[in-house]
């Protein structure tokens, strides 16, 4: 920014104006990268590699084999993952690590397929297109939390979802009805936000793909497997990627939902926010450093296999259709 | 059956190429979709505006309507109004600082061809996957060090952690819709690209900035793990906070008239904001692909 005296005289400002789009672009790009990359360094990196050496340390007050108190931190080396993976710590931590998967699996799929629903159904609709628009964005816009205690009041023992059922079930105990209550809370939050991102990728479809199919004399079902299914792929597989990521952290959600300490819904997450707590931080960081990995992991996998190009959109300019825009 | 009785009738066009429920069913489904976004929300709303003596009442339509639930929420010794505060600056603090730091590295991405571009690209993607809570708990180890917690900045400083790469990922895909001719013809004017930045960029992509902070304020207001990890009094906390851990008046019964009250207070600006700007909400949210 401090080029700008430069800007009077014409003649020889055009030769370095040129130099910096084009040759010196390396060093500008730096230039102008580094205070979001410093910020993301300092608020991801540190963390990351902190919570890694935090993990191999045992900190807080504890008595050592004579009856002493120690203070402060002690290398402990990998005894935090192995505590993590032995006797009663090991149940709970498989146990939250099944809930974190069984979600993430659950929901993502029931978000999809709903999703790509809604999706259809809007991009079919020509009247009412505005409102159903409108509608969707509420529960994207509610917070976690909010929506969070709005479940649980609808889930209350005397509450809506029991007298609309006409049942008497207690929602948020232990057991598979706070599961279900828990993903039935995530899945009215965002299918409809994987409807808003299919629903886009629908709009980039030309209709002359679907007539063509037409004259050719293809079944509904075909047209939606051979047709709509691969063309919207690419943005269903980001959108999918990016739920299954968001779920594989799940916090607000059961945490204010159900509660703390409830085991059928404990997530990894939750175990390690609980540990952190009570100021157990050798042990909280080897539970989020193991959670770290798994999103690591799966997010590989996600992509090697599946192909999913998270920055594709950003590497090639992509075309911007005038009809693409969601409902216009 | 009536309907079949009634399809002769009608020589219409459309309904001889189309049955009765090819025309109904995307107004059927669209119905459907209106009612499973809006009606737990109406809930909300409905039970907040109950009194608090009828809270249990599950009739669709309060039998008496009242204001009673916002008004306990507001009293005194709640902190709801001091939350609320709170939460408007770590918001929009966040929104602000994401905005300045993440302008200028989106107009880079957007326009500059540079040898490591990709890899950055995928370092703020890969960035903004990772999980609050491996985040918050080495963090909250350093802040707590440097005597940070009960303190904004301790709930600011974590939440660029996701509201950056969000934004500039927002942020570089409108710039790139921007077409390259307005700053050539700036700086054919006489402008440095600097000066074409801000002279004719950032005023065109006011829009597009204007959608990125919408969207980025809602995500640092949505924000529950870090403020509840970073805080623990009661005066600092942000409204997400305080909602959750309302007591009750009456013993251990949890006080949903008053929670549902103040989740109203909570989403209602979203949901005005989000009422009013859904065009370019929608624009931005599938332009960004991020949450």
């Amino acid at each position: 920014m401090s080029e700008s005296a430069s800007a009077v005289e014409p003649t020889p400002g055009k030769k370095v104006r040129r130099t910096s789009f084009n040759e010196g672009t390396g060093r500008l790009a730096a230039l102008l990268l580094s205070p979001t990359l410093i910020v993301l360094l300092l608020v991801i990196g540190y963390p990351i590699i902190s919570a890694l050496r935090e993990s191999l340390y045992i900190s807080g007050q504890r008595i050592d084999a004579d009856g002493f108190v120690i203070e402060g931190s002690q290398f402990v080396g990998l005894d935090n993952f192995a505590a993590i993976f032995s006797g009663e710590t090991g149940d709970r931590f498989w146990n939250a690590f099944y809930n974190t998967t069984f979600f993430t699996v659950t929901c993502v799929v029931l978000e999809t397929v709903l999703g790509i629903l809604m999706a259809m159904v809007m991009h079919k609709a020509f009247k009412g297109r505005a409102i159903v628009r409108a509608s969707i964005l509420v529960p994207w816009a509610i917070p976690t939390v909010v929506s969070a205690l709005l479940w649980k009041w609808i889930f209350q023992a005397d509450g809506i979802a029991n007298e609309v059922l006409g049942t008497q079930i207690l929602w948020s105990t232990e057991g598979w009805q706070s599961v279900l209550s828990v993903i039935i809370a995530d899945t009215w939050k965002t299918a409809p936000f994987i409807g808003l991102l299919v629903l886009a990728g629908l709009q980039t479809i030309p209709d002359e793909v679907y007539e063509a199919a037409k004259v050719d004399g293809a079944s509904p079902w075909k047209t939606f497997t051979r047709i709509t299914l691969p063309l919207v792929k690419p943005a269903l597989l980001v959108a999918v990627l990016f739920r299954i990521l968001d779920t594989l952290r799940i916090f607000d959600l059961p945490y204010v939902l159900v509660g703390p300490n409830k085991a059928s819904v404990e997530t990894l997450s939750i175990l390690a926010f609980l540990e952190s707590n009570q100021n157990r931080y050798g042990p909280a960081a080897a539970y989020a450093t193991l959670l770290f990995l798994y999103i690591v992991v799966v997010a590989y996998v996600f992509v090697k296999l599946l192909g999913a190009d998270v920055i594709g959109e950003a590497r090639v300019a992509k075309p911007k259709k005038s009809r693409g825009k969601v409902g216009a | 059956m009536a309907d079949a009785e009634k399809a002769p009738k009608k020589i219409d066009v459309r309904a001889a190429e189309a049955p009765w429920y090819r025309r109904w069913l995307p107004l059927i489904g669209i119905g459907a979709i209106v009612i499973f976004c809006l009606v737990p929300f109406y809930w909300m709303v409905v039970s907040a505006l109950r009194r608090p003596s009828d809270q249990f009442d599950n009739s669709i339509i309060p039998k008496r309507w009242s204001l009673e639930n916002f008004t306990d929420v507001f009293q005194p010794g709640t902190g709801f109004g001091r939350a609320l505060l709170n939460s408007l600056i770590v918001a929009g603090t966040v929104t602000i600082l994401t905005l300045i730091v993440g302008m200028v590295a989106a107009y880079t991405l957007a326009r500059l061809d540079f040898k490591f571009k990709n890899l950055v690209l995928a370092i703020i993607i890969t960035t903004s996957m990772f999980p609050g809570i491996s985040l918050v708990i080495p963090l909250k180890k350093l802040f707590s060090d440097i005597e940070w917690i009960n303190t904004y900045q301790a709930m600011i400083v974590p939440s660029l952690s996701f509201a950056l790469p969000l934004a500039v990922w927002n942020l570089t895909a409108f710039f790139r819709q921007m077409p390259r001719e307005l700053e050539q013809a700036a700086m054919v004017d006489g402008c440095t690209p600097a000066q074409a930045f801000r002279k004719v960029i950032i005023p065109l992509a006011a829009p597009g900035v204007f959608t990125t902070a919408i969207i980025t304020f809602i995500a640092a207001w949505n924000e529950f793990l870090i403020a509840v990890s970073m805080v623990n009094r009661k005066d600092i906390s942000t409204a997400n906070v305080l909602i959750a851990s309302f007591t009750g008046t009456s013993g251990r019964d949890q006080p949903f008239g008053s929670q549902m009250a103040a989740g109203v207070v909570v989403t209602i600006p979203l949901v005005i904001a989000v009422l009013i700007f859904q065009r370019r909400i929608v624009a931005g949210l599938t332009a960004g692909g991020v949450k």
